[in-house]
């Protein structure tokens, strides 16, 4: 049987209340959301906290998917069934759609958070590639109701590892909306509800027929999910054709950083960079085009 | 500390450790074994109960956290003596060898039919998915699901036939049910 170690459990009834506790309690207490990469963690006693702090009951608050023109914005707290399952966000980001369904399994679907998928910072985590494909800001909410914005990259310090200071709480995410976009996920696992062996993400935005923009993140072959700036640079000004999504895929092999593990070996993993890409990329421009 | 919730409609309040996960409140703490803990790793779904009516791993959610909740376990789905569809769809069906993956196959497919009465094949394996059975190889669990949609939409059927009769002012025989219930 395993159990974590012993901790004391307080209640958050607010953001800036859960702000004040975790102020007080330092290093030794850590947030709660789904607790579905928490716990199994403390099960294992590869993680072990004083005061575990659960926010749950900030759903009402912290619970939500707003699209709007420019931006959409998304709660920390709103957990992966509810990203499946909402229409706005699969109109402006189907790649959303596209990720959640292969992430795990519907029950455990309906406790885990983007927040919590962010915060763990797993660089295998499918929702921290698709935030990277789609430039998602994230809202970090510190003592006395200060708020900073930082991109991806910023958010991501290393494995496991976030910006999110010890008295910090994500509060959402911000994705921009620009015109002719189109956005897709292509994930190979071992096994229905598996962690990803590789996967990749891609938007594209279009103009006239030519790629304005288009971004790529990739999930485990790094200790980040990666985006690529030198894919977004070839791709920019061109016409989407076969060979451009074929040398596409050639960069993200190149600069992916993948390790032999029981999931594959690092060549395979840069073969599947390679293909998931171009997948990815020619279904992204697809939904652009439609 | 102290937690409070409701379990199958009963409102239970223990004094626990914070680190209490609830499967373990639930067998050791209230006895309810019903709920069966197999693989420590949430993947195996066999400790799947109904929190607020969602089903969860129960292998991973503290009981703390349920605390003002409402959890409904195997032994809450029955009504008195009367089984419900979803259990007797399993018997019907032989959706079960061992019976250890059983409550939890079986909660998952409460929570569907309550949202989605008349699922379709591909529907119910995509409930379930999350859920590990090693003796039936999931076909007849699936034919199982179905055949208590089927049932339980017959019957709800024939109580608003009754229902609409009687109100006609027309004698409802409880015994002999209009509607074809194949
Ligand atoms: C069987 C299984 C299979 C899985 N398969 C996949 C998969 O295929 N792909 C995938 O991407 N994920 C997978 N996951 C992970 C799942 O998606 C997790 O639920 C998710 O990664 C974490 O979300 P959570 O809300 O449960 O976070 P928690 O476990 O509650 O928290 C994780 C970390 O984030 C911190 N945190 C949480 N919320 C905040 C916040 N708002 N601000 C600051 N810090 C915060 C916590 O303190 C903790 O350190 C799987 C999990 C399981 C159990
Ligand atoms: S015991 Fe909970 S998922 Fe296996
Ligand atoms: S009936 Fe034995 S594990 Fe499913």
């Amino acid at each position: 049987m395993q159990v974590p170690a012993p901790f004391e459990y307080e209640r958050a009834t607010s953001v800036d209340q859960a702000i004040g506790l975790m102020e007080r309690l330092g290093s030794t207490a850590r947030l709660i959301a789904g607790g579905h990469s928490l716990l199994p963690m403390m099960k294992l006693r590869l993680a072990n906290f004083d005061y575990l702090i659960d926010i749950n009951d900030l759903h009402a608050e912290l619970g939500y998917i707003e699209p709007g023109p420019d931006e959409v914005r998304i709660g920390a707290l709103t957990r992966h069934r509810e990203l499946l399952e909402s229409a706005g966000l699969a109109a402006a980001f189907p790649i959303f759609a596209d990720a959640e369904r292969v992430i795990a399994d519907p029950v455990v679907r309906n406790r885990g958070t983007l927040g919590g998928s962010l915060c763990q910072a797993d660089p295998s985590e499918d929702l921290s590639a698709v935030c990277t494909t789609l430039d998602a800001s994230c809202v970090i909410r510190g003592p006395g109701g200060a708020e900073r914005v930082v991109s991806m990259e910023e958010f991501h310090v290393g494995p496991y590892e976030t910006t999110v200071g010890d008295a910090e709480i994500l509060i959402e995410i911000r994705l921009p909306v620009r015109p002719g976009g189109g956005s897709a996920y292509e994930k190979v696992e071992r096994r229905a509800g598996d962690w990803a062996v590789v996967s990749a993400g891609a938007a594209v935005w279009l103009d006239g027929g030519a790629i304005v923009d288009a971004r790529v993140g990739l999930a485990a072959v790094g200790p980040n999910t990666t985006g690529i700036p030198e894919i977004s640079a070839a791709l920019r000004g061109r016409e989407p054709t076969e060979s451009l999504f074929e040398q596409a895929g050639a960069i993200a092999a190149r600069s992916c950083d993948p390790v032999t593990d029981q999931r594959g070996s690092a060549d395979y993993k840069r073969h599947l960079a390679a293909e998931l890409t171009k997948r990815a990329l020619r279904r992204a421009v697809e939904r652009a085009r439609s | 500390m102290q937690v409070t919730m409701t379990v199958n409609d009963v409102e239970v309040t223990r004094e626990i450790e914070g680190r209490l996960l609830l499967v373990h409140f639930l067998r050791d703490v209230l006895a309810l074994t019903g709920t069966h803990w197999g693989c420590d790793t949430s993947n195996c779904g066999t400790c799947v109960v109904l929190l607020d009516g969602e089903p969860v791993k129960s292998c991973t959610v503290l009981a703390a956290m349920a605390g003002g909740h409402a959890v409904r376990t195997v032994e809450g789905l029955a009504k008195g003596a009367e089984l419900d569809p979803i259990q007797q769809g399993f018997m019907q069906c032989h959706g079960l060898q061992c019976g250890f993956c059983t409550p939890g196959m079986m909660m998952t497919a409460r929570a569907l039919l309550n949202t989605n009465p008349d699922p379709t094949e591909a529907e119910i394996r995509e409930a379930i998915s999350g859920q590990i059975c090693r003796c039936t190889g999931y076909a007849t669990i699936v034919r199982s699901v179905r055949w208590a949609a089927v049932h339980e939409a017959a019957a709800a059927a024939r109580v608003t036939e009754t229902t609409e009769s009687a109100e006609a002012g027309e004698i409802a025989d409880a015994g002999q049910p209009a509607g074809s219930v194949a």
